[in-house]
């Protein structure tokens, strides 16, 4: 149960929020990128062992859209990727 | 007759005697005792067979860590495989041992020991191969698996959860914890203390020690007293903190008996800094036979004699690796137990050590090889440790101490580091991995005073007081020389006593080159029972390092896995059952339809509706045909409220629509609906649904049912995130609007009788539009819509309204043969116009094309979601799959 | 390699069980080898066992970072099952589940294979329909799935006394899978290494590999470990979540996320349930251990993660929906738990392929990945060996993301 800091309600469990996947690159212009790198934004998605950015919903919250720095090797939440132990 | 009592002293109330049977035999305790020590005192010594050999055993441990005395509860408080030594006494408690057959003093099973020679580590592996597992599975299995679990769910009584916020947690409330809790409490933190006994103390229950001059009970009441009285504090005894989970998450189960109808409550603690002052175990010895009933831990006969005022033997022998037994001596021949010796496996015992027991023999430098008896020990076989004649002395009482392990579980769970520690030959904690403290014989401060003080220091670094005033006290000092197994052991020397994991198979499994501690776990079953291993785990690692020659350092414990010790499930659910798990979400139609007889369900997203209206003699394809038939040949009414609904304003809402539809949104005039696709970016269909346009900034956008939760989250994230900038709010308003629709041939004849001011006619109604107004006098929406393929009104109301609207639609359309129709004739007649089933066809794997619905995906628009998804589909050469039909 | 039987328990056991050679050697490591597979996992080491098998290439080294069979064959469920969805998957764990079954005979070593069947417990009519349409597409494949009813399904599960009318999601039947079975995860990584060590491939435990090496050409020639360089032509990498933080050192990125799916066991019992039983709609499943224990397992926790702890609320929904089901269990004793990490693809199903990097073979994405291990370790070999994709697991290829072509399981059972 990550305690996740949300930006309107302060911290808050994580039961109280839809978990929404690691923030991808910005959307290409779809005619402006061949079909491999459109692919690529669909399918690929950073993985990294350590500091990830990723979006939580506060669903049974404010409704936020939110966005945090979690390492997956902990669970710690950091300031920025370069923060982690 | 408790025979063994002993007539004063003690933590136990010999006023209060207990009643309780054993095997079916009836004995007596008192208040204050466990099941285990009540046995003790009753002169029984045999208490379980082993799990793999049958071998007959007795109690070793007094608390958490005892491996062999496993009981099963019967009767109203029925629950398998209790450690006998955690069971508290109440008055009726029965009690069985698990794991013979009739009972441990004639079991059947006992004839494993006989051929125990040919069931070696991992022998299965080995053999029941021909002529496949099938024929051997049925037997090995009925003779594994200890107790019989509980049959029914407990009788009476309920579970609960709690949530715990507090500044500093402390796990365990021995010296170290309650001095912790002191300093922090008086300094005004938020404490919270935590201790799986029934009372709080920890080790100085059990030993005689004296704080401030003062037996050591005393100090601990007025701890305990002053703790009550401060509103910052919560104390919890029988309270087993079990769990250190991410974020500073812990889990801890209490036992309360103030409450005789909670069985267990489960507090979820969310803490600012967590202390663990978990104490220590004491761990066994290992030397041949050293599971016969009679040898124990030396610490747990300590606390028979000093807690619960019991003899556990009338001779003993000590044998030991350290300082700590000695105390034990002195403790056991005070209250009457005759010391036939003390042996010492160190060649030197430190002088004051040795000076505190003036009249016993202490054969140093010596170890214990086997000892003798049957059911019940009758001997031990001493030997010099550099080898040499050996001597038997009779007892009926072995106490042995290999030295003390930290109780690191927790920390350990909570990704803190380990190291080994050289002169406590124990591993310590190291650095922590989250908001955490490590404190007392948890951190290897096995001394009293140690201990006290790194409690007191941890909370006052905490708070950032001074340093606080450490009370006096009376403690030797500890020092041990590591013995992880007698060599000269003879007969099965037991490193895991509970999984039957002997000296023999470690080696065997080293042997065959499973050589890996993990490996050597798996493959011998060790450490893998009911205790983890807490008093044997280390000396397979111990025997480990000794057989390939490296340091301890080197091989590491195993992982410790939550829980620390083992919790019901009863007690993680809480309250959580039956309908309060996953509330149902229902419609004001829902009591009608239990009324008219409906057979109602879930169908999707929680939603409970009515599936099919039965009549008598029909069976379920019946029903499902005529209410078809009425929607095709006459008139049907469905509630149609679970659509999701939301409604979309903003000046970009049509901007917005034709991003997320594959066709065009924008162009609907104040009136229009349109029926569209929504796909995700890969070009796979998300929902289909309806659009409607109210004005010139307001839209309404319904889904699919099962969908909706999904859509409002995916509109959501797509405004938030990628469109900051976009001026459109959504409002989800699917619970205030209902809607009946009216669907079939004469579906606008039942209109007309309820009474409407709108003009229902085609021209001015026509498909996919809607109006505003009356309809049976009530404030209305009517969109033109159909799911069913036939003609079809929606009649939208707000809630408080819906049950009059349905009781005036089933009277204005009786003459008209109206019948309610429920989810599974939807599905029919859905899918008999050709029209998309969702969850079926539509599986989350499907575009448009795939669905012979190319004409949905707009060709002017330059992009929308899915859009060069689906057309660099069709660019492959891949076959795909096409609904026809 | 020693012979195990009955016999030879018997023979040792009068010698005091000294005559036991070692399982696998340790041996010296080489600075070449023909093929290195990287991960002494289930899919790495059934992979050697089918190059030097069937392709006779025996010059192979396994490379281990922890110790052998220390992955996720150490941490899962052992539900070894056949009834998927879709046309690419069904044919290949319906091979699988039958290699298993004749493995113990083919590694001289008992995995204890319990064909005990699986039974659904469905309590939602949308779900049964999704399962008959599955039936329908299983058939032609050969595996075996039929639907049974409320009071049969009750009878085959005793232990099943919640669900009932007024319960909040009342059962509504069941549906049967008999190819299905459970067996000793353990004994197939051991059976496994035993035997290919016999056939002269190296394991070699404790060996990390830090980075994957390409020579000028961009193809693969090696990998860098902490006992220095060892050269390969062709490497096959099976570390399951590890997958991406490998390749990438390659400059590979690959379409997969790492997540941590839990277990559980309770305290063993008496025999209680002789079928793994699963529950789609409440979100969990669970079997029997020969040791007693009920093993036990639901949904993965949210979001990436190289964690091999439970996240408490995911943990908590799957104990209540267990209740719900099996009330009987409230007084039973949760013993131990433990995550093991997977990667996932984009679509949830496997990816097994030749990689852009020329000699560079993945086997990944295993979502469940314990039953795939015989068919994983005989179709990737063939790839290895041969250049050609094995018919089997043809549709598992990269090439499906670049025509989005997914193959998507997702959602479509409980039990891994």
């Amino acid at each position: 149960m990550l305690n996740i800091p949300c930006p309107f309600c302060g911290q808050r469990n994580e039961s109280e929020f839809a978990y929404g996947g690691p923030v991808k690159p910005d959307r290409p212009q779809p005619d402006k990128v061949s079909n491999d790198q459109w692919v690529d934004y669909l399918t690929q998605v950073p993985n990294p062992l350590g500091p990830v950015e990723e979006r939580w919903w506060h669903v049974k919250g404010c409704g936020t859209w939110l966005t945090i720095w979690r390492d997956t090797r902990t669970h710690d939440i950091v300031e920025e990727p370069g923060d982690a132990g | 007759m408790q025979v063994d009592r002993l007539a004063a002293g003690g933590r136990i109330d010999r006023g209060r005697p207990l009643s309780f049977t054993f095997n079916g035999k009836a004995y007596q305790g008192f208040a204050g005792d466990t099941l285990a020590s009540a046995l003790l005192a009753n002169g029984v010594r045999l208490t379980a067979r082993s799990f793999k050999y049958h071998r007959p055993r007795g109690i070793i441990g007094s608390g958490v860590e005892e491996p062999s005395a496993l009981v099963e509860l019967t009767g109203d408080d029925a629950s398998a495989n209790q450690p006998a030594t955690t069971v508290q006494l109440r008055d009726g408690l029965q009690a069985k041992s698990v794991n013979c057959w009739p009972s441990p003093v004639v079991d059947f099973g006992s004839v494993n020991q006989m051929i125990s020679r040919f069931l070696p580590a991992g022998f299965y592996y080995k053999t029941f191969k021909w002529p496949n597992w099938h024929l051997y599975e049925p037997s090995i299995r009925k003779a594994a698996g200890l107790a019989a679990a509980p049959q029914n769910p407990p009788a009476g009584g309920h579970f609960e959860n709690r949530f715990g916020h507090c500044d500093i947690l402390i796990a365990g409330a021995g010296p170290a914890g309650l001095m912790a809790a002191l300093v922090a409490a008086r300094a005004g933190k938020r404490v919270m203390i935590a201790d799986e006994g029934r009372e709080a103390g920890g080790s100085l229950l059990n030993r005689r020690l004296t704080i401030n001059c003062r037996d050591a009970a005393h100090w601990v009441a007025e701890t305990i007293a002053e703790l009550n009285t401060l509103a910052n504090v919560t104390h919890l005894q029988n309270a087993s903190v079990w769990a250190y989970r991410e974020h500073n998450y812990l889990m801890v189960t209490e036992r309360t008996s103030d409450n005789p109808s909670l069985i267990e409550r489960n507090w979820r603690v969310r803490a600012g800094h967590v202390i663990c002052a978990t104490g220590a175990i004491e761990r066994s010895l290992v030397f041949g036979n050293n599971d016969r009933p009679g040898v124990m831990l030396a610490s747990a006969a300590q606390s028979y004699v000093n807690r619960y005022a019991l003899r556990p033997g009338k001779r003993a022998v000590i044998f030991t690796n350290n300082d700590s037994a000695y105390a034990v001596a002195n403790d056991l021949a005070t209250a009457g137990v005759d010391i036939a010796a003390i042996v010492d496996s160190r060649n030197e015992v430190p002088r004051e050590v040795r000076a505190t027991i003036q009249e016993t023999d202490v054969f140093a430098g010596h170890v214990v090889t086997t000892t003798k008896g049957g059911r019940k020990l009758r001997g031990v076989e001493v030997a010099p440790v550099e080898g040499g004649k050996s001597q038997q002395i009779s007892c009926d009482l072995l106490a042995m101490s290999g030295g003390w392990n930290p109780a690191v579980h927790l920390w350990s769970q909570s990704r803190g580091t380990l190291r080994y520690d050289d002169q406590l030959a124990c591993y310590v904690p190291d650095q922590p991995a989250q908001a955490s403290s490590s404190v007392g014989a948890a951190d290897g401060k096995l001394t009293l005073k140690e201990a006290m003080k790194s409690g007191a220091d941890a909370a006052a670094s905490l708070c950032a007081t001074g340093p606080a005033a450490i009370p006096q006290s009376d403690d030797i000092d500890y020092s041990i020389s590591p013995l992880w197994r007698v060599e000269q052991a003879q007969g099965p020397a037991f490193l895991d006593i509970q999984n039957d994991v002997t000296v023999d198979d470690v080696h065997l499994a080293l042997r065959e080159g499973y050589d890996n501690i993990e490996h050597v776990k798996r493959y011998t079953t060790g450490g893998m029972g009911l205790d983890q291993g807490k008093t044997g785990n280390i000396n397979i690692v111990g025997t480990v390092a000794l057989q390939k020659d490296v340091p301890l350092q080197d091989l590491g414990p195993t992982t410790f896995r939550s829980p620390y010790t083992p919790v019901s499930f009863g007690a993680i659910a809480g309250i959580r059952e039956g309908s309060v798990v996953q509330p149902y979400r229902h419609t004001p139609i829902t009591e009608w339809n239990l009324d008219r007889g409906a057979f109602m369900y879930e169908a999707g997203a929680r939603w409970r509706r009515p599936g099919y209206f039965p009549r008598d003699g029909e069976s379920f394809q019946d029903t499902v045909n005529r209410e078809c038939r009425t929607v095709r040949n006459g008139v049907g009414v469905y509630d149609g409220s679970p659509l999701g609904t939301y409604e979309l304003k903003g000046r970009d809402v049509g901007r917005f629509l034709d991003h997320i539809y594959s066709n065009i949104m924008s162009t609907l005039k104040p009136g229009q609906g349109r029926y569209g696709l929504m796909l995700s970016d890969d070009g796979l269909i998300l929902d289909d649904g309806v659009a409607l346009r109210l004005d010139e900034y307001r839209w309404i956008v319904s889904t699919s049912t099962g969908h909706a939760d999904a859509i409002n989250s995916h509109m959501e994230e797509l405004l938030q995130t990628q469109f900051p900038d976009w001026n459109v709010f959504i409002t989800t308003v699917t619970s205030q609007w209902n809607n009946a629709t009216i669907c079939g041939p004469r579906a606008r004849d039942v209109l007309a009788a309820l009474s409407t001011d709108i003009d229902t006619s085609s021209q001015a109604l026509p498909f996919m539009t809607f109006a505003d107004g009356q309809v049976a006098g009530l404030p209305a929406r009517v969109v033109r819509v159909s799911f069913t393929g036939e003609l079809s009104f929606e009649i939208n109301v707000a809630p408080r309204h819906m049950r009059e609207l349905w009781a005036k639609i089933m009277e204005a359309g009786a003459p008209h043969g109206i019948e309610p129709i429920g989810s599974e004739a939807n599905h029919v007649l859905r899918v008999e116009k050709g029209f998309l089933s969702l969850g079926h066809e539509v599986d989350g794997t499907v575009d448009a094309h795939d669905l012979g619905m190319g004409w949905v995906m707009s060709k002017k628009k330059s992009d929308y979601l899915g859009k060069r998804s689906v057309n660099l589909r069709r660019e492959g050469e891949a076959v795909r799959r096409e609904l026809v039909g | 390699m020693q012979n195990y039987s009955i016999a030879s328990l018997i023979r040792h056991g009068l010698n005091k069980h000294t005559g036991w050679s070692r399982a696998w050697r340790s041996p010296p490591i080489k600075d070449s080898y023909d093929v290195i597979v990287i991960g002494a996992g289930g899919h790495g080491l059934a992979t050697a066992y089918h190059l030097a098998k069937e392709h006779g290439i025996t010059n192979v080294a396994v490379l281990e970072r922890g110790w052998l069979g220390g992955g996720n064959i150490a941490r899962n469920t052992v539900t070894i099952r056949s009834n998927y969805m879709r046309d690419a998957s069904i044919p290949f764990y319906v091979k699988s589940v039958e290699m298993y079954e004749n493995l113990t005979r083919a590694l001289n070593f008992n995995l204890m294979h319990s064909k005990r069947t699986m039974v659904d417990v469905v309590q939602t009519y949308p779900k049964m329909r999704e399962l008959r349409r599955r039936q329908l597409t299983m058939d032609i494949y050969g595996s075996t799935y039929e639907q049974i009813s409320e009071p049969e399904l009750r009878r085959r599960i005793p232990a099943l006394t919640g669900g009932g009318p007024n319960s909040r999601l009342p059962i509504i039947g069941g549906m049967v899978h008999t190819d299905a079975g459970v067996n000793r995860h353990d004994a197939v990584a051991w059976g496994y290494a035993r035997a290919i060590d016999s056939m002269g491939v190296e394991i070699h435990q404790q060996t990390a590999v830090q980075s994957l090496m390409r020579n000028s050409n961009g193809a693969i020639e090696g990998v860098e470990t902490n006992r220095g360089t060892i050269r390969a032509k062709k490497v096959a990498v099976a570390v399951s979540g590890h997958t991406t933080t490998l390749t990438e050192t390659a400059g590979l990125t690959l379409p997969l996320r790492t997540m941590n799916l839990t277990a559980f066991v309770s305290e063993p019992i008496k025999p209680l349930v002789d079928v793994v039983v699963n529950c789609p709609d409440s979100g969990f499943y669970f079997s029997q251990s020969d040791k007693g224990e009920l093993v036990i397992g639901g949904a993965p926790d949210p979001g990436q993660s190289f964690r091999r702890d439970i996240k408490q609320h995911v943990f908590e929904d799957t104990v209540t929906a267990m209740l719900s089901l099996f009330p009987s269990f409230k007084k039973l004793k949760l013993m131990r738990q433990w995550g093991g990490h997977l990667d996932i693809a984009h679509d949830a199903s496997p990816i097994m392929d030749e990689t852009d990097v020329s000699g560079l073979f993945i086997t990944a994405g295993w979502w469940g990945g314990y039953k795939a291990i015989p068919a994983g370790g005989l179709t990737l070999a063939h790839l290895i060996a041969t250049g050609q994709r094995h018919p089997l697991m043809a549709q598992f290829s990269l090439d499906r993301f670049r025509h989005l072509d997914y193959i998507m399981e997702s959602g479509t059972t409980t039990a891994r």
